[in-house]
């Protein structure tokens, strides 16, 4: 419950508007509040045999009353209702702005279905508490009050009578919406099993096949099936009472008041008009009271999910800008000098470093090849360079400051990254070469995918640079992805560009041409290329070969062919998978 | 997806797919009428309680009558009972219905799926073909429980309200009655403006949620370019549109509830106003006035609520579609009418001119031509593309061959049905799969038949027995999804173990390229030595260790044979073979 005090801020935001909704709720619940008097007043004026314009000018009253309610209802929702939405909308802000911010090592534990779901779910049951929640806690409280003040008015003793089964209403409502909710986790859970077993079952298809399993399979799915259907008329069991729970507790005040309010009417205490009304108020008071109960239920399931959301808003991001920043330090300063000095990592909670004491200069101007097997630290090596993760032990300094002083946007915007998978957004190919600026500069976007080697294909799109990629648009072919991405990166003109392996999708055709463009454009940059294949690297000015995260071989192309170690088998290897692939 | 989403919401009623929907109902015909039956019943016990109010006001109230009103009071006590118990029965009995529709249908769509051949699953995302057995389904229940037994309810309440209300005065009825035309037009005019307030709102989440996944899986593209206050900016926009739509559907229901309160209203004050003047001149009771205050009352709810039934109806058209088109899918794949059965299989293999292609464009096998011996042993090697799991997939009779024929024991394994043909073969597949089970469970595949006994001796012969004996749990220990708790080794040797325990005539082994430490390396080893032991074994090769094992090389390359024979044969043909062995298998060390 405690959870909840975190949306204080949130709700202090809107406080006037609150403040202002909580008034008109007031006055809406007044004007209602009213209206069953003068009906009841109406209809003792009948059985006293008044003249029409008096009864006339009580149905009058009756509907203009309801008129003055139902505008302040109005009100009500706008503001109240109104608010929860504008809540909603801040605090999903303020989730994904912050989700932006925080590291790679986050998302190497959290599943984006688990942070979707937070997105989404928690925020929509916060969002459920805040707006339903706040609007009928504050009308339930307020009518109650004022109702029982007009009923205690009118006859106490039938009033206490008639709203004994109320609070049992409540109570009834609380716990069957409880039972409901576990229930339902129930039901829940059980889809989810099911869920997993269609799932695990249409994926291991060809097992099940090819051991004819499918019988044994379809009756484990009916085992499931079943279990869901169990649970879910367990959970219909309970639901089923709401219904007839409700009004027959509401029936049971109105047949109490028709008949010790009829004693009273009797005994001459009371009119047959206040039974009128008791009628008409009691039926107000109905859906309040399970109201009631379903406003504990709504908090319930808020609490839970405003812990999660602040579980994840209360992660400070491990790599930011800090005291130790030096803000003096402009992109213009940086040149692409870079210096790795003993450095040594390892994934936070792991035993095992992926890089050990790595020391490397690549200079400005220059090319590094890296080659190495899968799982070397190729990958590692270079996200220490944008800040990806710091390394645990050793330095890294660029143009001879210490990374961790260069402000984070200033390192950023100087290296150019085109990561191994190709990730593109889907939105237009233009949008997304150009995607380090805010305005597309089409000269260099152009210039930018020719040097990529992907002006051709974009040529030949009817809508070109505008062509919507993804789910909604066209999906590009491996190499066409990785084209993009290298555009993309070119487009950014940085001072220090890494490539890692994203050559790998692209023929040995094209790569030459990129390669070869690429020269010119780095002439003054540095450049840093991950590759598989030697004819990717073999004309870097420095190449190292990474093995279980050490720098085991290291110089120029045919200085490391000399050596006969681990590239030259690479190469060796290359050479034959060539011919073998052009029999 | 948030294309069909948009379809989902405005999908005409199909009186074809009405009619076949009403088929998963024909089972449970009785129990429908009877649930008809009791919420007809619950209406008008529901409509009978009023007019019981002039009576006890008017006779018994007026009158003094103490006795007389206990009476009243006593029925109604007893309808009320009577209603809930009755309303209980009704809801419990609509859900029973609706859940037993559903799993009928879910239980026919999945095996059907099952049924299916390898094509199919090519062509579907599995995420859809799951879809269709549990949300598609699951907007289905909703027609099937509650939407069509209580749209009779809503029909009946208003029908009881109004013949009660008939009964107790004509002209005070119709001039209650007056607003509904109002109350009709307003609801209309309502659900239009909110379902397309909602028809937005829907595109907007969807929207907003494909861009927050977007940016969550794109996040190091988003940090590496130094864009995380544009994204902000970006998703703050659609955050923003879907905040103002969702307002937008706010005033629509702010401007709704409190219309309704007024023509209710009203139709209050039109009841006090006529009915009034009427109970004055004594033409009605007051008793009758207090009634129809009531009824007045009850008389919107059903009306509003079937409006949304429309909706429901219309969101299950769609799903049902969805549903009959897979029901529809019939697998190219079938057995032979009259089915030659064989029994006691020999193991002998031809690939007669074979041709093949997954996609009508692309031939993937060539021209095939090979015969396997009973009891041979056979490897396949070439490199990736070559065709060599297609083979296997012919043989498994996953896909027809498009040319040519494949004889098992000299039978075209096309008149043979699938059972027959997989009964007699096992595959060991690279990647191996393993279902959220036990160990046993993945052992057998669920075959009963297969004792404690065997298992343990596949066990033992595939080298598992001292992993499986350090297990608290022996068989009976809990393998996860995908098997993500056990090594790549050990999950090889289980599916080896799998293999075995269903002593196949035929073995077909994919081996496995990942590497695995030298101790688990020697196990595997002799557990492939143990497979393929007195059985016909064809093998898509990577060890020399196996290799060297096989009678026969078989060398493919681009979909086609290349070349056939020995180890030593082909080393000294120096061909292709001879490539491959120094690329790939000549540093592999020899653990014999």
């Amino acid at each position: 419950m405690n959870s909840l005090l975190a949306l204080k801020p949130y709700l202090s935001k809107y406080r006037n508007r609150l403040f202002l909704g909580y008034i008109i709720i007031v006055l809406h619940i007044t004007a209602m509040a009213y209206q069953p008097l003068v009906i009841g007043d109406a209809i003792d004026a009948i059985s006293n045999g008044a003249e029409t314009s008096v009864i006339l000018n009580y149905a009058l009253i009756a509907v203009g009353l309801v008129l003055v309610g139902g505008t302040f209802l109005f009100l009500t929702r706008q503001n109240i209702i109104v608010v929860s939405r504008e809540i909603e909308n801040d605090l999903r802000y303020d989730f994904f702005s912050h989700l932006q911010r925080l590291p790679k090592s986050f998302y190497n534990s959290r599943t984006t279905g688990d942070l979707m779901n937070h997105a989404i779910s928690d925020i929509n049951n916060i969002r459920n508490f805040l707006g339903p929640g706040i609007m009928y806690s504050m009308q339930t409280f307020t009518r109650l009050i004022i109702t029982l003040y007009i009923l205690f008015n009118i006859n106490v003793k039938v009033t206490i009578i008639a709203l004994a089964p109320l609070p049992v209403i409540s109570l009834a409502v609380y716990l069957i919406g409880r039972l409901t909710y576990n229930r339902s986790l129930k039901v829940q859970e059980s889809l989810s099993d099911l869920t997993t077993k269609a799932q695990e079952t249409f994926s291991g298809i060809r097992v099940i096949k090819s051991f004819m399993r499918e019988q044994y399979e379809n009756l484990e799915f009916d085992k499931k099936s079943r279990d869901f259907f169990h649970k879910s008329l367990k959970l219909a069991k309970v639901q089923a009472f709401s219904f007839p729970m409700m009004f027959l507790l509401t029936g049971l005040s109105i047949i109490l008041v028709l008949y010790f309010g009829g004693v009273q009417v009797m005994e001459g205490n009371m009119t047959i008009g206040n039974i009128g009304e008791y009628i008409i108020y009691l039926g107000q008071l109905t859906w309040p009271m399970i109201a009631f109960g379903w406003i504990i239920n709504l908090i319930q399931r808020a609490a839970p999910s405003m812990k999660r959301f602040k579980d994840i808003t209360d992660i400070e991001p491990e790599i930011a800008d800090g005291k130790h920043t030096n803000h003096n330090i402009k992109e213009r300063d940086i040149e692409g000098e870079i210096l790795f000095k003993n450095v040594s990592f390892k994934y936070p909670g792991s035993e095992n470093f992926v890089l050990k004491n790595v020391n490397l200069k690549i200079h400005k101007g220059t090319v590094l090849g890296i080659i190495g097997a899968t799982g070397s630290g190729k990958t590692t090596l270079v996200n220490l360079l944008p800040r990806v993760f710091d390394p645990t032990s050793g330095q890294i300094t660029l143009d001879g400051y210490p990374l961790n002083i260069i402000p984070i946007n200033v390192l950023r915007n100087s290296i150019g990254i085109v990561p191994q998978e190709s990730f593109l957004f889907s939105t237009s190919i233009g949008k997304n070469i150009a995607y380090s600026s805010d305005v597309i500069d089409d000269l260099l976007m152009i210039e930018s995918s020719k040097q990529a080697g992907l002006y051709k294909d974009v040529a030949e799109f009817p809508r070109q640079f505008d062509t919507i990629l993804g789910e909604r648009g066209i999906t590009l072919s491996g190499g066409q992805k990785q084209r993009t991405s290298i555009a993309r990166a070119i487009y950014k003109q940085p001072k220090i560009l890494i490539l890692d392996d994203s050559l790998s999708a692209v023929d040995t055709n094209t790569e030459e041409e990129i390669l070869s463009a690429l020269k010119s454009i780095m002439k003054d940059r540095t450049s840093i290329i991950i590759s598989h294949r030697i004819s990717t690297i073999k004309n870097a000015n420095n190449i190292i070969v990474l093995r279980k995260g050490m720098i085991a071989e290291e110089g120029t192309h045919n200085e490391l062919l000399a050596m006969k170690g681990i590239y030259f088998d690479i190469y060796q290897k290359q050479l034959l998978e060539e011919q073998i692939s052009k029999l | 997806m948030t294309r069909t989403e948009d379809e989902a919401l405005n999908k005409p009623i199909d009186k074809r797919l009405m009619r076949r929907l009403l088929t998963y109902f024909k089972p449970y015909a009785k129990y429908i009428l009877l649930a008809t039956f009791l919420t007809i019943t619950i209406s008008a016990l529901a409509a009978f309680r009023p007019s019981l109010t002039p009576i006890a006001i008017d006779e018994k109230i007026a009158n003094g009558d103490i006795p007389g009103l206990q009476l009243i009071i006593v029925i109604l006590l007893g309808t009320l009972v009577v209603q809930g118990l009755v309303q209980y029965a009704m809801t419990y009995l609509t859900s029973w219905i609706g859940q037993y529709i559903i799993f009928d249908l879910r239980k026919n769509i999945f095996d059907h799926i099952n049924s299916l051949n390898l094509k199919f699953f090519d062509n579907s995302p599995i995420g859809r073909l799951v879809t269709r057995v549990t949300s598609d389904v699951e907007v289905l229940f909703e027609v099937f429980s509650s939407g069509i037994v209580t749209a009779f309810g809503d029909i009946f309440t208003i029908v009881w309200i109004m013949t009660f209300m008939f009964m107790l005065d004509v002209e005070l009825t119709l001039v209650t009655l007056s607003v509904l035309p109002i109350l009709i037009y307003a609801t209309i005019i309502f659900r239009r403006k909110v379902r397309e307030s909602y028809r937005r709102i829907r595109i907007l989440v969807s929207k907003l949620n494909a861009y927050i996944q977007e940016h969550i899986v794109g996040i190091s593209i988003v940090q590496y370019f130094n864009k995380e206050n544009r994204t902000i900016k970006e998703f703050e926009e659609i955050n923003r549109s879907h905040t103002e739509q969702n307002k937008k559907s706010i005033f629509y229901y702010a401007i709704f509830f409190p219309t309704v309160e007024l023509i209710g209203a009203i139709s209050t004050g039109l009841i006090i106003w006529y009915g009034g003047g009427q109970a004055i001149q004594e033409v009605i009771s007051v008793g009758v006035l207090i009634a129809f205050i009531q009824y007045s009352e009850m008389f919107f709810r059903p009306i509003r609520d079937l409006s949304e039934k429309y909706n429901i109806l219309q969101q299950a058209m769609a799903s049902s579609e969805r549903i009959f088109e897979v029901l529809d899918t019939k697998s190219p794949i079938k057995d032979p009418e009259h089915p030659i059965t064989l029994h006691n299989v020999k193991g002998k293999i031809e690939f007669n001119d074979v041709w093949f292609s997954y996609n009508d464009n692309e031939d993937v096998l060539k021209n095939i031509n090979f015969k396997i011996n009973p009891g041979e042993k056979v490897a396949f090697v070439g490199a990736t593309g070559a065709g060599k799991s297609t083979v296997i997939n012919l043989l498994e009779r996953f896909y027809d061959v498009n040319k040519g024929e494949i004889l098992l024991d000299g039978i075209d394994i096309r008149n043979l049905t699938r059972e027959n043909l997989r009964d007699h073969t096992a595959i060991v597949l690279q990647d191996v799969f393993l279902f959220s089970g036990t160990i046993r469970s993945n052992i057998t595949l669920g075959n009963e038949k297969i004792t404690d006994n065997q298992i343990w001796e596949a066990i033992r012969n595939s080298g598992l027995e001292e992993f499986i004996n350090s297990l608290p749990d022996k068989l009976n220990h809990k393998v996860n999804e995908r098997g993500s708790s056990l090594s790549v080794g050990q999950r090889q040797l289980i599916s080896f173990a799998r293999a075995l325990v269903y002593n196949p005539k035929i073995l077909i082994l994919d081996e496995a390229t990942s590497s695995v430490d030298t101790h688990t390396e020697i196990l595997i080893q002799h557990a492939i030595e143990e497979l393929i032991k007195g059985r016909t074994s064809i093998i898509i090769a990577h060890r020399l260790s196996t290799i060297q094992k096989c009678d026969k090389i078989i060398v493919m390359h681009k979909g086609e044979v290349k070349e056939i024979g020995t180890h030593q044969e082909l080393l000294s043909n120096n061909g292709l073979y001879y490539k491959l062995y120094e690329l790939q298998y000549k540093e592999q060390p020899l653990n014999e």
